[in-house]
């Protein structure tokens, strides 16, 4: 069961800067054989789910999630989202990242069984202090291990 | 506005655990259940699986590629399938609606990622900005 108490928990902010090169990167990772766009452009856009890539810039005590303390044995991804406030950020951005833990709720599974459902916003603002993009991550803990789930 | 045509199908795969790491390597998710064998088979699956980002970014540049990585202004995920080595995707999008908003010409689109038994792995909704096009003379 999630700990309910976790909402509100804030992480530290931390830095994260994005390179024309961990773009090039991850659209290659991402389905684009032809990189000739990329590499026309000096500061390509980030990809819809690029942001994803703070793990190479969150260190553990900017990182929230643990205080839910769901389940990981029987935790999965169900959504994930991205709001840009204007165009993505693009190479040679530099932003500063923030995650803090929002809603937590159950609701009744198809098969039966709890489902507890918990969200974590991280907002992404540029160098001038605006807000340029939100990430909204939900996990799940199922009312069993998902490998006998499906 | 005019919204660029909808692209047909993009087929992906059969897919490999290169591919799996080649993304993990890329995103920085070294979750070892999407590349390490005797990981995978001790949390009771039968091989290493995709990391449903990866399906995710694929829907991504499907997306891009159609309306243009600056018009991107959300992009929503639901996982409801784990991919396997082997199988073979195929990426598809259609409009849902047209209209504008905060005095732009908008596109709502909806993606999906199919696996070779017919059943979508992951389902997007995005959201683009529809530039206006630029050799049009008018206004």
């Amino acid at each position: 069961m999630a700990n309910p108490d976790a909402v509100g928990t804030e992480g530290a902010p931390f830095r994260m800067s994005v390179e024309r090169g961990k773009i090039r990167e991850f659209v290659r990772a991402t389905g684009t054989t032809d990189l000739s766009e990329v590499d026309s452009q000096d500061r390509p856009f980030a990809p819809p789910t690029f942001l994803t890539t703070t793990f190479f810039w969150q260190p553990e005590a900017a990182n929230p999630w643990h205080t839910v303390e769901l389940d990981q044995q029987r935790g999965l991804h169900a959504e994930q989202e991205y709001t840009f406030f204007g165009p993505p950020p693009r190479a040679g951005d530099e932003l500063t990242c923030r995650s803090r833990i929002g809603e937590i709720y159950t609701k009744r599974g198809k098969r039966g069984g709890e489902l507890t459902f918990a969200v974590m916003y991280t907002d992404f603002h540029d160098a001038t202090g605006r807000l340029v993009a939100r990430a909204r991550m939900t996990g799940v803990e199922t009312a069993r291990p998902p490998a006998e789930g499906s | 506005m005019s919204v660029p045509t909808t692209p047909g199908p993009r087929v992906v795969g059969p897919v490999t655990r290169t591919d799996f790491v080649r993304y993990q390597g890329a995103s920085g998710d070294l979750n070892p259940i999407h590349h390490d064998e005797e990981f995978a088979r001790a949390a009771g699956f039968p091989t290493p699986f995709s990391v449903g980002m990866w399906q995710a970014g694929l829907l991504g540049t499907f997306a891009t590629d159609w309306l243009g990585a600056a018009n991107v202004r959300s992009f929503r995920i639901r996982f409801l399938e784990q991919v396997w080595p082997g199988d073979e995707l195929t990426c598809v999008g259609e409009v849902v609606r047209e209209y504008a908003a905060d005095g732009e010409p908008r596109v709502d689109v909806e993606l999906k990622c199919l696996r070779q038994n017919g059943n979508a792995a992951v389902v997007a909704w995005s959201t683009f900005v529809v530039p206006e096009e630029e050799n049009h003379d008018g206004v």
